[in-house]
């Protein structure tokens, strides 16, 4: 289904003001990226190495999290791994719809997050929706790394950031991330019960280990319950930032 | 440091490059995707537990609990992302001064 040029013109305005404003709305969420990494103790190098190469915000906001609080490196990449599995699910939502191969598909890979998916969905034609990918992707990705490179800096330059409650910014964003996602009672019940198991074991396994048990828990649960019919499709974005 | 973020990043690409390239029957069916749905639950509500109440591998309470109590009532009231964490940082700041 393919719209006459004007229609086309008119469609592609709107998919690019969208993009450019989503993009904008997650620059402004990358600046407080940049401050929790560095305040966690990462370089703004490493910080922006992370926006650049890893870009996935969730992700991101864990590995810090867990190396900023003197978590082992494995824990920490682990973590954001666990948390990264939902784009894979995006990627089989996505595969038919952008249809791409060789170097762009290596690219188009790099961009699958939440926000490019959300604007791959529900336009007037595939063309709109590839494009709504796209421009999402692209987008996001420039505006993330540059809040990134900001956050970092402007946070670096404080002398003590504990001194201005920067440290409680991290779990603030992790809670933030966390409420579009518990919409069912078995995700309530999950996120309970996966905090207190995190916090009852602290004093007895390394640094960055809690979360992993949280993810047995997740695994577990997730094994033997059923979707909620109000849970969300797995390979649809919850709505907000992640 | 730098292994963590290399070996973190090389793992959510290989994720996200599965998905592109995997067929849909290997990872579309409905048990996959619940499991899925509550990775992220776990991990960040565990997130937001061990960094409130820890400092290593010590439990406690101090300043950040007062910054997660105001951004718990604005996420509530379904404030913006931003608005979160810096009610939470401006809390645990004004908390810290009155000290």
């Amino acid at each position: 289904m393919e719209q006459p040029p004007e229609d086309w013109r008119r469609v592609r305005t709107a998919v690019l003001r969208d993009a450019i404003g989503i993009g904008v709305a997650t620059g402004a969420y990358a600046l407080s990226f940049g401050a929790i990494s560095t305040t966690s103790g990462l370089s703004v190098v490493q910080t922006c190495a992370l926006s650049l190469v890893m870009f996935s915000g969730a992700s991101q906001y864990a590995l810090v999290g867990v190396l900023g609080s003197g978590g082992a490196a494995l824990a920490a990449a682990a973590t954001a791994v666990l948390l990264g599995t939902r784009n894979a699910l995006y990627g089989l939502r996505l595969a038919p719809l952008l249809d791409v191969h060789g170097v762009r598909k290596v690219v188009a890979a790099q961009l699958v997050i939440d926000e490019s998916t959300a604007m791959s969905l529900g336009r007037p034609s595939d063309r709109a929706n590839r494009l709504g990918f796209w421009a999402t992707g692209i987008s996001v990705f420039i505006l993330w790394n540059l809040g990134t490179l900001i956050g970092a800096l402007g946070a670096h330059a404080l002398s003590d950031p504990r001194k201005v409650g920067l440290d409680a910014a991290a779990p603030a964003a992790f809670l933030a991330l966390l409420a579009p996602r518990v919409r069912s009672r078995t995700a309530v019940g999950v996120a309970l019960l996966a905090a207190a198991i995190a916090i009852g074991s602290v004093p007895f396994v390394p640094v960055g280990g809690p979360v992993l048990v949280a993810a047995l828990v997740a695994i577990v649960v997730g094994a033997v319950t059923r979707a909620a019919p109000s849970e969300p499709p797995a390979d649809l974005p919850a709505s907000g930032p992640a | 440091m730098w292994l963590a973020i290399l070996a973190g990043s090389a793992g959510c690409y290989a994720l996200k490059l599965a998905g592109l390239s995997v067929p849909r029957r290997v990872l579309g069916n409905a048990r996959v995707g619940h499991i899925s749905n509550m990775l992220p639950v776990a991990l960040l509500a565990t997130l937001v537990a061990v960094q409130t109440f820890t400092s290593g591998t010590h439990l406690g309470v101090d300043a950040r609990v007062g910054g997660l109590g105001a951004a718990f009532v604005a996420v509530l009231l379904r404030a913006p992302f931003l608005v979160v964490v810096a009610l939470a940082v401006g809390v645990t700041a004004l908390l810290r001064l009155a000290h």
